[in-house]
C-alpha cells in the first residue's frame, strides 16, 4: 500500500501496469531507444506501430526483462524490474516471432515443461484449458515440428498463457502467417483480451492494431512520435497519420 | 529451494526427452569417440608393452574430443526458436538453468563413456572388471561438464562457436586430463588405492572449485 | 588531456627510459658472467621479469574482470583488454627466451615442468581471451563474456601448476633454471624487474589512453550524426 507524498497528484490506488521513465538503450554507438516515457494502466491494451528498426522489438525485450536498459526506469505492476526480475516474470509473458518451442517434443510436453517452469498448479487442467482456448486440443500429442507455422504460433500463445499472466507482450505475432492464420490469430488474441489483462502489442498490421488497442503509439527511430487513444483516431485516415510521423509512404 | 530443484529436474528431463527423440548427441558423439580409439590403435603398434603405457592417454583423448563435440550441442539446441530466451523469460534463477543443463550434459557424457570404455578395454585386451575406473570416469566427467556447460553457453552466441569452444575449454581442463590419465594408468597396472589418492584429490578439488565458480558466473554469460 | 595527466605521463616515460638504460647497463656490463652456463645466462635477467609481468598482466585482467562485472564501468574492460594485449606479448617472449636459453645452456628446447606448463597454459588462455574479444562485436556483450573468461582462466593457472607439479614427481624430467645467485646478480635482477614493471605500466596506460580517445571520437561522430 503506497503512502502518498505531498507532491503526488495521482490517485492513491493507481498503480500503472507498465511504467517507463526516460528509457534509453544503446548498442555500442547505435542508439536504439531515446527517452521513452510510457504509462499503461491495468487492463489497457496498447498497440505500438513503427517501421522496421524503429525499436519496437528492443523496447519489448527490455519491458519483458530479457534485456537491460542503458538508462531509465521500468516498473511493472509498480515494481522496478531491476529489483526482483524472477518474481516479476511470474506475471508477464512474451509472444514473439520465435515460438520458444521445442520442435522435437509434443505440444503436451512443451506445455508441461513451461508449466513446470512457471510453477503452475493443476498443470494438466491448465494445459487442456489453454489449448482449447487456442483451438488446438486435437493436436495435444503431435510433435510441434509437424504443425504449420500458424499453429505453432498458437501453441506459443498457449505457452504464454499457461501461467495466467497479468501483462502480455506481443512482438509482431502475425509475421510469417498466411491470411487465414492471421484471422485465426486475431480471434485467439481477442479471447485473451480480458479486462484484467494488460496487453502491449507491436504490429505492422494497422487495421488489426487499431481494432484491438485502447491506445495507439507510434515509434520511430527510437522515439515515441505519436500517441492517441482509440476514440481520437479515425481509422480511415490513420494510414496517413502513420506515414506522416514515420516519413514512410508509397 | 525445493521449487528450484523441481525446475532443475524439469530442464534435465526436457533434455533427456529431446535426446531420446532425436538421438543426436549420443549417436554422433559415440561414433566419433569410437573412431578416435580405433585410429589411435592404428597409430601405435598393437600388442606391445608400449601399448599399455599409452592406453590411458588414448582413452582420455577420445573422451576429451568427444566431450567437446557433445558440449557444443548442450546450448546449441537452445538457439533454435530462441528457446534460451524462452527459458530466461521464466521465473528461474540462472543458477537453476546451469544445474539443469549440467545434469543433462553430465548424463550424456557418462552414457557415452560407459559404452566406449568396455569396447576400448576389449580392443586392447585389457582386463574388463575395473570398478575403480568408474570412480575416475565419474569425477573427470564432472570436471569436464562443469566447465564445459559454462563455456558452451558462452560460445553459443559467438560466430565461430565450433572452434571457440575447444580453445576455451581445453586449457582449463588440463589438470583433469592429467589426473584422469595418471589414475587410469595406475588402475590398469593394478596398483593399490593409496597410489591413486593424489589424483582423485586433484579431480575432486577441481570439480568443487569449478562447480562453485561456474555457478557464480553463469548468470553473466546468459544475461541480455 | 589535462596538464597534470600530461606531466604524469612524461614522468612515467622518463622514469621508464632511465630504468631501462640502467638495466641494460647492469645486464651487459656490470654483472659478472655466470660460471656454469656462460654469457647466454644473461637472458635470465630478461626472462624472469618477462615471466613476472606475464603473470601480473593476467592478474590485472582477473581483477578488472571482477570489477567490470560488479560495476559495469567501461574503463575496467578497457584496462583488462589493454593488459591482455601487453601480457600476451610478454608471455610469448617468455616462452621464446626460455627455449633459447634452455637450448643454449642445457641442450633441450623444452621440458614439461610446472612452471613451463603453467606458462604455456597461460599463453593459451591469453590467446583464447583475445580471440573471444575479436569474435564478439557488441561492446557490452564482449566486455561481459571476456570478463567471465578472465575470471575462469585466471583460476586455472595455479590448478594446472599444482597438477603438473604432482605429475612431475611421478615422471621426473630435465631440471633447468636452478642455481644460486650472488648479490650482484640479485641486484641486477631486481633492477630489471622494476624496469620491466614500469614498462608494463607505461604500455597499459598508453594503450588505455588510445582506446579512450578512440571511443571519444566514435561518440563525437555519432552525436553529430543524430
Amino acid at each position: 500500500m503506497r503512502i502518498p507524498t505531498m507532491n503526488e497528484t495521482e490517485p492513491i490506488l493507481t498503480t500503472w501496469a507498465i511504467e517507463v521513465e526516460a528509457l534509453c538503450k544503446s548498442f555500442g554507438n547505435n542508439r536504439a531507444l531515446s527517452d521513452i516515457d510510457l504509462k499503461v494502466g491495468r487492463g489497457e491494451h496498447v498497440t505500438v506501430f513503427g517501421p522496421n528498426g524503429a525499436g519496437k522489438t528492443t523496447l519489448i525485450k527490455i519491458l519483458s526483462t530479457l534485456s537491460k536498459p542503458s538508462s531509465g526506469t521500468v516498473r511493472l505492476d509498480g515494481e522496478d524490474i531491476r529489483n526482483d526480475p524472477v518474481r516479476i516474470r511470474r506475471r508477464i509473458s512474451l509472444v514473439g516471432h520465435e515460438t520458444f518451442l521445442y520442435d522435437d517434443l509434443t505440444v503436451y510436453e512443451n506445455l508441461r515443461f513451461y508449466g513446470k517452469m512457471y510453477d503452475v498448479p493443476d498443470l494438466e487442467e491448465h494445459i487442456h484449458e489453454v489449448l482449447s482456448r487456442v483451438r488446438l486440443k486435437s493436436r495435444l500429442h503431435d510433435r510441434v515440428g509437424i504443425l504449420s507455422h500458424g499453429m505453432q504460433q498458437r501453441v506459443s500463445i498457449a505457452r504464454a498463457m499457461i501461467h495466467n499472466p497479468s501483462i502480455v507482450f506481443l512482438d509482431e505475432p502475425e509475421v510469417g502467417l498466411d491470411p487465414q492464420a492471421v484471422t485465426m490469430l486475431r480471434d485467439v488474441l481477442k479471447s485473451i483480451n480480458t479486462p484484467e489483462r494488460t496487453i502491449l502489442m507491436a504490429t505492422h498490421n494497422l487495421k488489426q492494431g487499431i481494432e484491438m488497442g485502447d491506445r495507439v503509439v507510434i515509434l520511430n527511430r527510437g522515439r515515441i512520435v505519436y500517441q492517441a487513444s482509440r476514440e481520437e483516431i479515425d481509422t480511415a485516415s490513420f494510414q496517413e497519420i502513420y506515414e506522416h510521423y514515420t516519413g514512410t509512404g508509397e | 529451494m525445493k521449487g528450484s530443484l523441481s525446475k532443475v529436474l524439469a530442464i534435465f528431463w526436457k533434455d533427456i526427452l529431446l535426446e531420446i527423440r532425436t538421438k543426436e548427441i549420443v549417436t554422433s558423439v559415440l561414433v566419433f569417440a569410437l573412431l578416435v580409439v580405433v585410429i589411435f590403435n592404428f597409430a601405435f603398434e598393437p600388442e606391445t608393452a608400449a601399448m599399455n603405457l599409452v592406453a590411458p592417454g588414448i582413452l582420455w583423448v577420445a573422451f576429451t574430443f568427444a566431450g567437446v563435440l557433445g558440449l557444443n550441442r548442450v546450448f546449441a539446441v537452445e538457439r533454435e526458436n530462441s528457446r534460451l530466451a524462452g527459458l530466461l523469460l521464466c521465473p528461474v534463477d540462472h543458477m537453476t538453468i546451469y544445474w539443469g543443463k549440467l545434469l543433462g550434459s553430465f548424463t550424456f557424457m557418462l552414457a557415452i563413456e560407459i559404452i566406449i570404455t568396455p569396447i576400448f578395454l576389449v580392443l586392447l585386451n585389457l582386463p574388463l572388471f575395473l570398478p575403480r575406473l568408474v570412480l575416475i570416469v565419474v569425477l573427470a566427467t564432472l570436471g569436464f561438464t562443469s566447465v564445459g556447460t559454462l563455456f558452451s553457453a558462452l560460445a553459443v552466441n559467438i560466430k565461430a562457436r565450433d572452434i571457440m569452444l575447444p580453445i576455451l575449454f581445453l586449457p582449463v581442463v588440463v589438470p583433469v586430463i592429467i589426473a584422469a590419465v595418471e589414475a587410469t594408468a595406475l588402475v590398469l597396472q593394478g596398483s593399490p588405492w593409496g597410489d591413486m589418492l593424489t589424483w582423485l584429490q586433484i579431480m575432486i578439488a577441481f570439480d568443487i572449485i569449478y562447480l562453485v565458480v561456474a555457478t557464480l558466473v553463469f548468470q553473466y554469460v546468459v544475461e541480455g | 588531456m589535462n596538464g597534470s595527466g600530461a606531466l604524469r605521463n612524461y614522468v612515467l616515460v622518463g622514469l621508464g627510459f632511465a630504468l631501462m638504460v640502467a638495466a641494460l647497463y647492469m645486464v651487459f656490463i656490470y654483472v659478472p658472467t655466470d660460471k656454469e652456463t656462460g654469457a647466454v645466462q644473461r637472458i635470465f635477467y630478461f626472462h624472469v621479469p618477462l615471466a613476472w609481468i606475464g603473470f601480473l598482466a593476467f592478474l590485472v585482467v582477473f581483477v578488472c574482470s571482477i570489477l567490470y562485472l560488479m560495476k559495469r564501468a567501461v574503463k575496467w574492460d578497457t584496462i583488462a583488454s589493454a593488459s591482455a594485449e601487453v601480457g600476451v606479448v610478454f608471455t610469448s617472449l617468455v616462452l621464446v627466451t626460455g627455449s633459447v636459453w634452455a637450448k643454449a645452456a642445457w641442450g633441450i628446447w623444452w621440458t614439461w615442468d610446472a612452471r613451463l606448463t603453467a606458462t604455456l597454459v597461460l599463453w593459451f588462455t591469453y590467446v583464447a581471451y583475445l580471440l573471444l574479444r575479436s569474435y564478439v562485436t557488441e561492446d557490452s556483450q564482449r566486455a561481459r563474456l571476456s570478463a567471465v573468461l578472465g575470471i575462469v582462466g585466471f583460476i586455472d593457472v595455479p590448478v594446472v601448476a599444482l597438477a603438473v607439479m604432482l605429475w612431475r614427481t611421478q615422471h621426473p624430467g630435465a631440471i633447468i633454471f636452478e642455481g644460486g645467485l650472488v648479490p650482484s646478480m640479485l641486484f641486477t635482477l631486481v633492477v630489471c624487474i622494476v624496469a620491466f614493471t614500469v614498462l608494463y605500466i607505461m604500455l597499459v596506460v598508453q594503450s588505455t589512453r588510445f582506446r579512450n580517445m578512440e571511443a571519444d571520437i566514435r561518440n563525437m561522430k555519432n552525436t553529430q550524426a543524430d
